[in-house]
């Protein structure tokens, strides 16, 4: 089985030279700690590759594509020459968030701070800046959930990555500003490894909002780690946002790891992109744990989206939902993942997973793999999964009574999409939402949207053919 | 608290029960030597009188077998299968030819007698007929006339192959071909005998057809191949059950069982498995990797699989359905069970090829012991089955602390009009259904029977008759009474 491989994917390679080229510098510039993990994933990759459809879990997502495309690696930041406020036009409704910034994969912000520190102790800053300021975290930390080289891109992330973003909420400390990670490639042809590490003390909460976008129509591969580790009584609330140009592949691999009553609540909402895989691994470690990780996507064109959620129960009392419903139009694919184990002495685990679908087109392809491994007897654990269309019945209802097909058929995919977004609780964040998925079902969003907290309106109504309030 | 100890008491009580067919039948065989390799194949095609093209085929699967690897994505652990540590051939001593029952081996009758399907007792009361197969050798097959009166077929497959080569020829692996799978390969590189059927245009069979595996002597695999065929408006009810006497071995049984449904065609396959399921530390027990597949290849036709799995100690099996012609319809119904050391990984496919197509699957699993029971599914609706329909149903029941329970559905679908639902739930044994039959009287043990019967009902009720007594009986010898 340990054969070495003998052909190399042009990414592959460019990769391995990368890490072979820099592999002092940054031996130099690490805690011996990860370097022992960054030799660990080199040499991962080198005898295994990346991933390929014969393995298990990218049976359905064939990223050959992305292996071959001509990409490159930057050593340095990429200097922006525009401010950043042309780039970042920030204009949100209705909620404060503080912006924290990627610009093809290297921390960004406008005063050029790296770290910031507030005076209740919040750290929140550049990834390879708190390494050199904050090691005792690293060595805690770092790569202890995603360390692991399980596959190839895992470990080309591990062993690649240089930078990302940084946030420490100490104890007791409530963030009331949801901290928005915005992502931009700018770049022709782009490789970028990001890693963030976020960390929640006991009693802490956060609201994270991890947006993906692109602003031009460059090809570009994105291949993102984050590690978040959720202590005891904590609250961590993750959205993240994509609207990304068809060209691009983002790799997306959360790992949660929850303390004691923690609670998490996870949303991944796609609305566009080339090729989409999120990843999202969340051990339940601490008793009465709770956890929510719910999705959403609208796919069309060629594009093709692949979510795999991955609960693991380790101990009793622990809560964990699941719900992803997506919608499919011309020959978009989408692949539903969703696992849940639960160990042997998990007693009282409650467990739920839901993967709903409607294709509206005959090339649009679904697969829904909804799984459960149990090894507890004293469980409630349940999974469904359906794939249809929109209700005939209730079209014809709705038509009966003068609406027209086009608006019916929105109603009911909005209504349809409506059960994943009204779990959003920033009602700022809802109601953007709401008003991008109106759009995007319409087909009038694109990537010039960018991010949507940015040029979207709520007020605005939705605007039908024919006037629903003289009905 | 007291009422846990007794739970547990009970548990083992049940865990350790013993295999009740656990008895070796002395009688003469004719074995080949240990090993595989093309000169057994020639050796077991030879003793078979095969004609040179089977031969051909067998040394082709064989030669394909060599570069296929064991697929090894089922959640099963056993240690690495030794395939040059089998004897692939075993047949009862042949002293004549048979001519009728009486002729037949006393001690081969009293096993039957002990399993429970006298031949004599089916032949005049139960209108079955029974092809029984000891150690890959069909022995003999009652009822032979009556079929011939409907000009149905039914007879050994090597009978088959003597005496109506052209259907064979024209259907034998054309739905399991031998590149399908590691096992389907290696069976048909091997197979020794098996049932064949073939039920001509219109007719109904007025009875139940039904094959009896059992695999007597030590250290041999049991390789058989089913052939079912059921021409145009046809239809026919198909039993088959398995038993194996206890030994320490692991012994591998890997079986291909093809059917072929034609147009307006109905066939019914029901199985009751009870190999020897290993002791209960884990030891011995049969390995069972069998292939099963059936295809819907008229419209209206339909295909039912029903199954009662309680044997083995591991179970690797996916009775499938291609659904090609236009409205036909596939089913599955199983029931699981797993004690002990037990694993299974069973499931169906669905693969929805034609238009209006229909396919159920109901699944209940149930584990004690240390058992692991996975179901593992498949549900594919190609780009032209449109208004193609599925529902399935997974239910797990836990009977114990130290067991498992697993789904794993693959969804595939590529139609819009499509409609597919997959549901599972995961539950221990309901503490209320438990204390409401306590509290009229009925005892533990009891209650858990009931409980547990009900719970599988939905799927032994689709059992015919005969069969659904010994899987009643089978369901409460291995389970009764254990709730952890």
């Amino acid at each position: 089985m340990n054969k070495i491989k003998k052909t190399r994917f042009p990414l592959e390679e460019i990769m391995l030279k990368h890490i072979a080229q820099n592999d002092k510098k940054w031996s130099e510039e690490d805690l011996p700690e990860m370097n022992v993990l960054r030799k660990q994933a080199t040499e991962y990759l080198l005898e295994k590759g990346f991933p390929n459809t014969k393995m298990e879990k990218w049976r359905s997502t064939d990223m050959q594509p992305v292996y071959e495309e001509p990409l490159t690696i930057y050593d340095e930041a990429i200097p922006y020459t525009k401010k950043v406020n042309e780039i970042f036009q920030c204009d949100v409704h209705g909620f404060n968030t503080k912006v924290i910034s990627l610009l093809n994969g290297t921390y960004y912000s406008k005063e050029n701070e790296k770290l910031t520190v507030s005076k209740e102790g919040v750290i929140i800053g550049s990834l390879a800046y708190a390494k050199k300021e904050y090691p005792a975290f690293f060595k805690q930390y770092y790569g202890k959930i995603a360390g692991e080289p399980s596959d190839g891109l895992k470990a080309a992330n591990t062993a690649l990555a240089r930078d990302g973003a940084f946030v420490f909420i100490p104890d007791n400390v409530e963030v009331k500003d949801a901290l928005q990670l915005i992502k931009i490639m700018n770049q022709p042809n782009l490789a970028v490894n990001i890693r963030n590490l976020i960390i929640l003390g006991k009693n802490a909460k956060l609201t994270f909002l991890h947006c993906d976008d692109s602003i031009n129509h460059h090809a570009g591969f994105i291949n993102t780690i984050n590690e978040v580790f959720v202590g005891e009584n904590s609250s961590f609330e993750l959205y993240k946002l994509q609207n990304l140009n068809d060209e691009t592949a983002l790799l997306n691999q959360t790992y949660i790891h929850q303390e004691r009553n923690s609670n998490v609540k996870a949303m991944v909402i796609s609305l566009n992109g080339g090729l989409i895989r999120n990843e999202i691994s969340n051990d339940l470690k601490g008793q009465g744990a709770f956890s929510n990780i719910n999705g959403l996507y609208l796919m069309d064109n060629q594009q093709h989206i692949d979510n795999q959620i991955y609960v693991k129960h380790s101990v009793p009392d622990c809560e964990s939902n699941q719900l992803f419903k997506g919608v499919l139009d011309q020959e978009s694919k989408a692949v539903f993942n969703g696992y849940i184990w639960v160990a042997p002495d998990a007693q009282k685990t409650n467990a739920f997973q839901r993967n709903n679908n409607i294709l509206l087109s005959d090339n649009a392809f679904v697969e829904t793999q909804p799984q459960l491994e149990i090894y507890a007897d004293d469980v409630k654990c349940s999974h469904g999964a359906t794939v249809g269309q929109l209700d005939d019945e209730a079209l014809f209802y709705m038509r009966q009574r003068g609406i027209s097909f086009s608006d019916a058929r929105m109603l009911l995919m909005y209504a349809f999409a409506d059960e994943v977004i009204s779990q959003i609780s920033m009602e700022g964040l809802r109601l953007n939402i709401e008003d991008m998925v109106k759009r995007r079902l319409r087909g009038e969003l694109s990537i010039c949207d960018r991010c949507v907290l940015h040029c979207s309106n709520p007020e605005q109504p939705v605007i039908f053919d024919i006037d629903m309030s003289k009905i | 608290m007291a009422d846990e100890k007794k739970e547990k008491e009970m548990l083992e009580d049940v865990t350790s029960g013993e295999y009740k067919y656990g008895f070796v039948t002395d009688i003469e065989t004719d074995q080949a030597p240990k090993g595989l390799s093309e000169d057994i194949i020639r050796l077991i095609s030879h003793k078979k009188n095969e004609p040179e093209w089977l031969l051909e085929f067998r040394l082709k699967a064989y030669r394909h077998w060599l570069t296929m690897e064991e697929p090894n994505w089922a959640l099963l652990h056993h240690p690495p299968i030794n395939y040059q540590d089998i004897i692939y051939y075993s047949a009862p001593k042949k002293k004549k030819e048979l001519n009728s029952l009486d002729e037949v081996d006393p001690e081969l009758l009293d096993t039957f007698n002990k399993l429970g399907i006298s031949l004599e007792e089916q032949k005049h009361l139960a209108g079955v007929a029974v092809d029984a197969v000891v150690d890959s050798v069909s022995v003999k097959t009652t009822f032979k006339d009556t079929l011939a009166k409907h000009d149905i077929i039914f007879c050994s497959f090597s009978e088959a192959v003597r005496d109506y080569p052209d259907l064979v020829k024209k259907y034998f692996a054309t739905v399991v071909p031998y590149t399908d799978n590691y096992f389907a390969a290696l069976n048909a590189a091997v197979f020794t005998d098996g049932s064949f059927c073939y039920i001509p245009k219109g007719v109904r069979c007025p009875i139940e057809l039904s094959t009896y595996f059992r695999i007597n002597a030590a250290n041999t695999g049991q390789f058989e191949r089913t052939l079912l065929v059921a021409d145009e408006g046809s239809y026919v009810s198909y039993l088959e059950g398995c038993t194996a006497p206890q030994r320490d071995e692991n012994q591998l049984h890997a079986a291909v069982v093809e059917l072929i449904a034609m147009k307006d065609a109905e066939i019914k396959y029901s199985t009751v498995q009870n190999w020897y399921p290993g002791d209960k530390n884990g030891k011995g027990g049969i390995y069972n990797f069998v292939t099963k597949r059936g295809i819907c290849k008229g419209d209206r036709a339909k295909i039912s699989w029903t199954q009662v799995e309680t044997g083995s100690a591991i179970t690797w099996k996916y009775p499938s359905c291609i659904l090609k012609g236009d409205y036909s319809v596939g089913e599955f119904y199983s029931v699981a069970v797993t004690n002990n050391y037990q694993q299974a990984d069973t499931g169906t496919k669905m693969i929805h090829l034609g238009k209006n197509t229909k396919s159920t699957i109901i699944s209940k699993g149930i584990s004690a012991g240390k058992s692991n029971n996975s179901y593992r599914g498949l549900v594919r609706v190609s780009k032209k089955a449109d208004n193609a329909r599925n529902f399935s149903q997974c239910d797990s029941l836990l009977l114990g602390d130290k067991c498992g329970a697993h789904t794993f559905p693959y969804i595939k679908t590529a139609n819009p009009n499509a409609i597919v639902e997959h549901e599972a739930t995961t539950s221990k044994i309901s503490e209320d259904q438990l204390f409401y039959c306590q509290q009229r009287g009925i005892d533990m043990e009891k209650a858990i029977g009931l409980i547990v019967n009900g719970y599988a009902k939905q799927v032994l009720k689709k059992l015919p008759m005969e069969f659904a007594v010994e899987a009643q009986k089978l369901l409460a010898i291995t389970l009764e009474g254990s709730v952890g």
